[in-house]
């Protein structure tokens, strides 16, 4: 298939591989005090599991798979106010497909469909926009999820909404910012990580220039990066090859895709729509400043929060449960002290096992989960 | 016998005139009557329904001449939408049914065929799907000898519901299993993966996808015949429908206490299949089929059985896509065309569309 098994070369992957290796070596890296590379995002997290790649790099290099499933970080209490919303007499609330599975305290969306709430799996919000204007008698709310990847096409919307007089249709914002999230799991002090792999479709809207920072205040190279798998061999080459010559820059691996500065329609159509919370609730993370987005008071008609009550609760993790200290990388998910346990896909009881994205997930799902177990025995012998 | 058989239908020949299904229809009256007459027993029409008793009834030294065992299934059709592109509900119904058995290495003879009807319905949608139904068991060679139709309100089912039992004849000396599979077989499918999984996505029309995927529903009873007249000894084999090829061979090795490695560049796939699957962030490896067979085979017959297969109209794309190896215990392992591996493993649930 055109322009997608360019990206699948198993012969290039193989040339990467033995640079790696050979980089890896120069370094003197071991597997005692391993590199961490974090790729924050879902998507990379994905095809990393997807293609094994973590089985093809050296084993002193170690992949941590950090927060950047909108999914998998939705707090309890945020899935709680959708089941309210959508349990509202005269409502269509529509989603996408994989928020559906999302546990809240009582009950995730895919079961109060079941017990008879009008929930309609979309593939765009103009999808639900659309089932606004065929159903005018009723309210529909879109149950808007993302990071800056999803939030300019949710904005558009509200946009087109706006233009076309549609009055029936609002919007339950849980768009979270990227940023923030980097910053706050940098500044935590168990944080051990070495370089990152920075989300490619963020990128194409924001641009590259917002990971500035991460490479001037806290010395950490950083490599924007797409989502074939030969994309993440070549960033993770090109994170070492800085790490060998004691760079530490914002490198364009995806420029294909991203420019540089971004996308500025996409950014106009946001900053017009929406604004930053002071802060937002992370499931495994907790509240972490200014990493969410609401609407901004002129388009309140829209926002499904200020036209309708939501509960608004906060619902702590469950205390066994450890995602903070993996998306940090202190511990790798098998070391959990609930991993495959209590917490498995059937029953997640933390952020990471939600989503496939998750990491947690991701390992139970893709890799061998006998052995895991057993290392994780070993771990806590 | 037959000759006399067919003239009761003869003299009752109801007609039924109106344009869709009213509650009238399964109130047992004259109204149901002249459906199931008109619509039903008229294009089923073989000697065994047409006596028109409450049962089908079958002469036992017939069915022993045929095999040592008799096989039974059965299974309930509920697909939205009912049309699709390359079928509908009637022939997946046949389908579906014959291939239970088939994979069973049994002969399908006769279906039943059960309607739960949503108020509402369109009678010559009906009419289509019956004729369907009749068209795939001729292409099958069975029968469908005894039914039952049932109207609820609007609302209670979703236009049409559809179950089939089956009866089938095993051949003496066959034995297929899914805890037979050894270290050392081989692991063979009769062409593309999830084109019926990919039919159905793309006919709800939710994607707004310009794309020519037909379903794959065939009846495999006439290639498995085959299959087994050149290797009698076949040691697993099932259709691969809900949850797709990864469900049938996590089944095999979970039961037969093997590992299935399967390799990625080895595995047939539509390009629009996999199109779709990429954009949605579908996994192929359990997109539901309706016409493909997987079995599991010793490696000495693995070339005689690729040969039959690939001469049969419904197999000409057969290939060999995994081989069975003693460890891991119980697991599929697919060695991706990266060149690394993964553990494909059942579904948790349902596969849902990935957000980004």
């Amino acid at each position: 298939m055109k322009y997608v098994d360019e990206f699948r070369d198993p012969e290039k992957a193989r040339m990467l591989v033995a640079e790696i290796n050979t980089i890896t070596e120069q370094l003197g890296i071991t597997q005692q005090r391993p590199l961490q590379l974090m790729e924050f995002c879902g998507g990379h997290t994905h095809t990393i599991f997807r293609y094994g790649i973590e089985q093809m790099l050296p084993k002193a290099i170690e992949l941590i798979h950090g927060p950047g499933c909108p999914v998998c970080v939705l707090p309890m209490g945020r899935v709680d106010d959708c089941v309210t919303l959508a349990e509202r007499p005269n409502v269509i609330f529509t989603t996408f497909g994989d928020a559906m599975r999302v546990p809240g305290s009582k009950k995730s969306l895919l079961q109060a469909k079941a017990d008879g709430a009008d929930i309609r799996m979309v593939y765009s919000p103009l999808d639900a926009l659309n089932l606004a204007r065929k159903h005018q008698e009723k309210e529909v709310i879109f149950f808007a999820l993302g990071f800056e990847t999803t939030m300019p096409s949710t904005a558009l919307t509200v946009l087109q909404a706006e233009q076309d007089n549609i009055n029936n249709f609002s919007l339950f914002c849980n768009h979270i910012t990227t940023v923030p999230t980097i910053k706050a799991i940098l500044d935590s002090p168990d944080m051990k990580i070495d370089g990152f792999l920075a989300p490619g479709h963020v990128s194409m809207v924001v641009g590259a220039r917002p990971f500035d920072f991460v490479a001037e205040t806290y010395e950490k190279p950083i490599v924007v990066t797409g989502f074939e798998p030969l994309d993440i061999l070549q960033s993770i080459w090109m994170l070492l090859k800085q790490l060998s010559e004691k760079r530490h820059d914002v490198e364009n691996q995806y420029a294909r895709i991203v420019p540089e500065n971004g996308n500025e329609p996409a950014m106009d159509a946001l900053t017009k729509v929406f604004e930053l919370r002071e802060f937002f609730e992370w499931r495994g993370l907790g509240s972490i400043d200014h990493s969410g987005v609401k609407m901004r008071d002129a388009y309140a008609a829209y926002d499904a929060e200020q036209k309708f009550t939501v509960p608004n609760l906060k619902i702590a993790d469950p205390k066994s449960c450890q995602c903070g200290e993996v998306l940090k990388g202190v511990i790798r998910p098998w070391e959990c002290k609930v991993f495959g346990t209590q917490c498995n896909p059937e029953t997640p009881m933390g952020a990471l096992m939600v989503s496939t994205e998750g990491a947690c997930a991701a390992y139970y799902n893709f890799g061998n989960l006998n052995e895991l177990l057993q290392k994780k025995e070993a771990v806590n012998a | 016998m037959s000759s006399q058989t067919t003239i009761n239908l003869r003299q009752r020949s109801g007609k039924c005139n109106a344009d869709t299904i009213t509650m009238a229809h399964g109130s047992g009256g004259k109204a149901m009557r002249d459906l199931i007459d008109d619509v039903f027993v008229s294009t089923f029409d073989n000697p065994e329904l047409n006596k028109l008793e409450d049962q089908a009834r079958f002469e036992l030294n017939t069915l022993s001449a045929l095999g040592d065992r008799l096989a039974m299934t059965t299974d309930s059709y509920v697909v939205d939408p009912l049309f699709f592109p390359g079928g509908d509900i009637g022939k997946l119904a046949v389908t579906g049914t014959v291939n239970d058995l088939a994979v069973g290495g049994a002969k399908p003879l006769y279906l039943t065929c059960a309607m739960i009807i949503e108020e509402g319905m369109s009678v010559d949608d009906l009419r289509t799907i019956a004729a369907s139904m009749r068209q795939t068991a001729d292409l099958a060679g069975v029968k469908i000898v005894t039914g039952d139709t049932k109207v609820v309100p609007r609302g209670a089912a979703d236009k049409l519901f559809i179950n089939t039992a089956g009866v089938g004849i095993i051949p003496a000396g066959i034995n297929i299993g899914t805890d037979r599979a050894l270290a050392g077989d081989v692991v063979v499918i009769n062409g593309y993966i999830g084109d019926h999984g990919a039919a159905i996505v793309d006919a709800r029309g939710d994607m707004a996808l310009q794309n020519t995927i037909e379903t794959d529903c065939q009846p495999l009873n006439s290639l498995i015949t085959a299959m087994l007249e050149v290797c009698s000894d076949i040691h697993c084999m099932r259709d691969a429908t809900r949850g797709g090829i990864a469900t049938v061979l996590n089944e095999f090795a979970q039961s037969s206490n093997v590992c299935i490695r399967l390799k990625e560049t080895a595995i047939p796939m539509r390009d629009e299949v996999r199109g779709m699957c990429e954009i949605l962030g579908l996994d192929p490896l359990y997109l539901a089929n309706e016409g493909k067979v997987v079995a599991i085979i010793p490696a000495h017959a693995a070339d005689k059985v690729i040969e039959v297969m690939r001469a049969h109209p419904d197999g000409r794309y057969s290939t060999i896509i995994a081989e069975v190896t003693e460890k891991p215990e119980a697991r599929v392992i697919l060695s991706t065309l990266f060149g690394g591996e993964r553990i494909v493993d059942m579904l948790v649930g349902e596969q849902l569309p990935r957000i980004c």
